[in-house]
C-alpha cells in the first residue's frame, strides 16, 4: 500500500521519465537484452477508478507499478466530484483500470478533460454479470426500479445500468479481475511480465484459498439463517456466491429516499421471515438502517465495506482484508 | 374499520411512523411561528440560505468528532449564527439590503463548507450523511428536536411583544432605544437553533418547507400575527400527518410528500382564503362594481 493515492508526478519528471524510457529502450535494443529493464526505471503509472481496484493492481504490479485511485478509501463512487489532482494523475497515467458495468459513468468525461488517450482496461470483462431484474425481491424490486429512475434525474454523475456493477464482492469474479489486470499490465510493460505473472499467481492462490475456506464456512449455515438487510444494493454477487439473501434498504442508489411503505414492508418481512442481522455500510448513512433494527429487534451486525476500502490502518484496507472483514461479520451474525 | 386502517393503523403498527409524527409535530410547533415572523420581515428565503450556510460548521464537527449529533449541531449553530449576525450587521451599517447580504454570506459559507469536506479526501455524500431523514429518528434526534422546539417557543413567547413591534414598525422601536437590534439577535438565535436541529433530524427540505409553507398559507386565513402563528403551527402538524400517510399508502418518499401536502394547503389558501384569496378578492371586486353601478343609476 506504499505510495497509495499519492501520485505527484510533476510535468518535469513526466518528461524526464519519458526521455529515460526512450534511452532505456534504445540501450535495450543495443544490447538486445530485455534484462535492461532495471530498478532504475520508473514504475508504471496506473490509475484505478476506485480504491478496491487500486489495491488489486498494487498486488499484481508490486514494485513495478505505482497506483493511484481516483475515488479513494471511504469514498463513494456513486457521488463523485473530480479534483484537479485526479486530472493530473490521469494525464500522467500510462494505464487506466476501471470496473466497467457502468460503475464509473464519470470516467469518459474525466479522461477526455485530462487528455488521456492511453489504454483503458475494463477488468470486469469475462465475468457473468447479474442483471438487476434477476434479483427482484417481490415488492422490493418495484422500489429499486423507482429509485433507479429517480437517480437518473440526479446530477450526481453516477448512473447504474442494466447490470449490477458490484462484481468485486465475489471472489471468483476477483480471479477474473486479477487475470485481466495481469494481462493489461504485461501489455503495458512487457519487460516486467515475469514479475507480474509471479505476483498474480501468488495473489490468485490467496484468493482461491480464501474462497475455499469461505465456501465451507457458509455451507455450514442452516437454511433459515441466510437473510440479512443491508443499506444499499451492493452484495448480490457475494450473496450468489455463498447463497445468502441480501435485502437492500435503499435499493440501487444511495441517494433516493425510501418511502414509509418500503420501510414498513421491510419491517414486516423481518418480522415474518426472520432476518438474522442488519448491516450498515461504510459509505451510507446508518440512521435508517438503525431505525429498522430498533423496530424489528434484529441484531445490528456492524459495518460492511461495499464500494470502498477502509482507511488504513484497518483490517479492511486491502481487497482481501475487505472480503475477510465482510464475511467474518456475516458469519458471526448468521451463526446459529 | 377501514378508516382505522387508513388513518391510524400505520402509526399503531410501526414505531418509526410514530417517531416521524412526533418529530415533525415538535418541529412544526416551533417552525410555524418562526416562519410567520420571517414572512412578516420579508426574509422568507432565509431558511434556504441557512441550510447551506451551516455546512462548514457541520463539516468541521463531522471531521473532528465523526458522526456525532452533538458536535455537528454545535458546529452548525456556530456557523449559522456567525452568518446570520454578520449578514444582519452588514445590512444595518451599509446600504446593502438584508437579503443581498445574506446571499453573499451564505454563498461564502457554502463554498467554505464544500472545501472543508473535500479537504479530508473522503467524498462521501455529506449532505446525505449529515442531514437526517424523517423516517430514521432515533432517541437522541427526537430529544434534540423536541427540546429545541420547546426552548424556541418559550423564548418566542417572552420576546413576542417587542418582536411584533419591530416587525411592523422597526423605525419606531429603534427610536425608542436600542431594544430593536437586541430583539432581532434573539430572534436570529432562535431561528438558527430551530433550523440546525431540524436539519440534523429531519433534513433540509423538510425543515424549510414546514417553516415557510404553513406560514405563508396562514396569512390568507387570519389577520393578527398571534392567530397566524397558531394556525401555521397547526397547519404544519396536519400536513406532516397527511404527508406521512401518503408516504405510507402510496409508496412515495416521506419528506417530499409532507412538503407537497403543505404545498397543496398553500395553493388552496391562495384560492379560497378569506384574507386576500383569489376567490374572495374576485367576489369583493364584483360586489364593488355592483355597488358602483347601483350608485350611477
Amino acid at each position: 500500500m506504499m505510495g497509495y493515492r499519492s501520485v505527484s508526478v510533476t510535468v518535469a519528471s513526466f518528461w524526464q521519465h519519458h526521455v529515460k524510457r526512450t534511452i532505456v529502450a534504445i540501450s535495450a535494443l543495443a544490447l538486445t537484452s530485455s534484462v535492461a529493464w532495471a530498478t532504475s526505471d520508473k514504475p508504471l503509472q496506473v490509475v484505478a477508478s476506485f480504491s478496491i481496484l487500486g489495491d488489486m493492481v498494487q498486488q499484481v504490479g508490486g514494485e513495478a507499478v505505482q497506483v493511484s485511485a481516483i475515488v479513494g478509501a471511504e469514498g463513494d463512487a456513486h457521488s463523485f466530484e473530480p479534483r484537479p489532482s485526479d486530472t493530473k494523475a490521469l494525464a500522467s497515467a500510462e494505464l487506466v483500470v476501471m470496473n466497467g458495468l457502468e460503475f464509473e459513468a464519470w470516467m469518459p468525461r474525466l479522461a477526455q478533460s485530462a487528455g488521456y488517450t492511453g489504454p483503458q482496461v475494463i477488468v470486469s470483462q469475462g465475468i457473468t454479470p447479474i442483471a438487476y431484474q434477476d434479483q427482484a425481491h417481490g415488492s422490493d424490486h418495484h422500489g429499486d426500479h423507482h429509485d433507479d429512475h429517480d437517480h437518473d434525474h440526479d446530477h450526481h454523475g453516477h448512473q447504474h445500468g442494466e447490470f449490477d456493477p458490484h462484481a468485486w464482492q465475489s471472489l471468483s469474479n476477483a480471479v477474473v479481475y486479477v487475470n485481466n489486470i495481469r494481462d493489461a499490465l504485461i501489455q503495458a510493460r512487457p519487460a516486467a511480465a515475469e514479475q507480474f505473472h509471479a505476483n498474480a499467481e501468488a495473489y490468485l492462490a490467496q484468493l482461491r484459498d480464501l474462497d475455499q475456506q469461505l465456501q465451507a464456512a457458509f455451507a455450514a449455515l442452516p437454511a433459515e439463517r441466510r437473510k440479512v438487510i443491508t443499506s444499499h444494493d451492493a452484495f448480490a454477487y457475494l450473496g450468489a456466491e455463498y447463497n445468502i439473501e441480501f435485502i437492500p434498504l435503499l435499493g440501487v442508489s444511495n441517494l433516493a429516499e425510501p418511502s414509509a411503505q418500503e420501510i414498513a414492508g421491510l419491517i414486516d418481512r423481518a418480522r415474518t421471515e426472520g432476518i438474522s442481522a442488519i448491516f450498515v455500510e461504510n459509505v451510507v448513512s446508518p440512521r435508517l438502517v438503525e431505525q429498522v433494527a430498533r423496530e424489528t429487534g434484529a441484531a445490528l451486525g456492524g459495518v460492511l465495506y461495499s464500494d470502498a476500502l477502509a482507511k488504513s490502518p484497518h483490517d479492511a484496507d486491502t481487497y482481501l482484508g475487505l472480503i475477510k472483514w465482510n464475511t467474518t461479520k456475516l458469519l458471526q451474525a448468521l451463526a446459529p | 374499520m377501514w378508516l382505522y386502517e387508513l388513518l391510524l393503523a400505520p402509526f399503531v403498527e410501526y414505531g418509526f411512523m410514530r417517531r416521524a409524527l412526533a418529530g415533525s409535530f415538535a418541529l412544526a410547533a416551533a417552525a410555524g411561528p418562526l416562519g410567520v415572523f420571517l414572512v412578516l420581515r420579508r426574509m422568507s428565503l432565509m431558511g434556504d440560505a441557512m441550510a447551506h450556510a451551516i455546512l462548514p460548521g457541520v463539516a468541521v464537527g463531522f471531521l473532528t468528532a465523526g458522526l456525532s449529533l452533538g458536535a455537528m449541531a454545535i458546529g452548525g449553530m456556530i456557523t449559522g449564527l456567525v452568518v446570520a449576525l454578520l449578514a444582519g450587521l452588514v445590512a444595518r451599517v451599509t446600504p446593502l439590503r438584508e437579503d443581498a447580504s445574506f446571499a453573499a454570506f451564505y454563498l461564502v459559507s457554502l463554498g467554505l463548507g464544500v472545501l472543508l469536506v473535500s479537504l479530508r479526501g473522503s467524498n462521501m455524500d455529506l449532505i446525505h450523511v449529515l442531514f437526517g431523514t424523517v423516517l430514521g429518528l432515533d432517541d437522541a434526534s427526537l430529544i434534540l428536536v423536541t427540546s429545541t422546539s420547546s426552548i424556541a417557543l418559550l423564548a418566542l413567547a417572552i420576546i413576542y411583544r417587542p418582536l411584533v413591534l419591530e416587525c411592523l414598525d422597526p423605525v419606531f422601536l429603534r427610536s425608542e432605544g436600542r431594544i430593536g437590534s437586541w430583539v432581532h439577535m434573539v430572534f436570529l438565535v432562535l431561528l438558527v437553533m430551530t433550523l440546525v436541529a431540524g436539519f440534523q433530524v429531519l433534513g433540509t427540505l423538510m425543515v424549510v418547507g414546514i417553516m415557510m409553507l404553513p406560514a405563508t398559507a396562514a396569512r390568507f386565513w387570519v389577520h393578527s400575527a398571534s392567530s397566524q402563528m397558531t394556525l401555521a403551527a397547526l397547519l404544519g402538524m396536519v400536513t406532516s400527518y397527511m404527508g406521512l400517510l401518503a408516504s405510507y399508502h402510496y409508496n412515495v418518499p416521506a419528506s417530499p410528500a409532507i412538503i407537497l401536502a403543505a404545498g397543496a394547503v398553500y395553493f388552496l389558501s391562495i384560492c379560497v382564503g378569506p384574507h386576500g384569496g383569489l376567490v374572495h378578492t374576485a367576489w369583493q371586486a364584483r360586489a364593488r362594481r355592483q355597488r358602483l353601478s347601483h350608485l350611477s343609476e
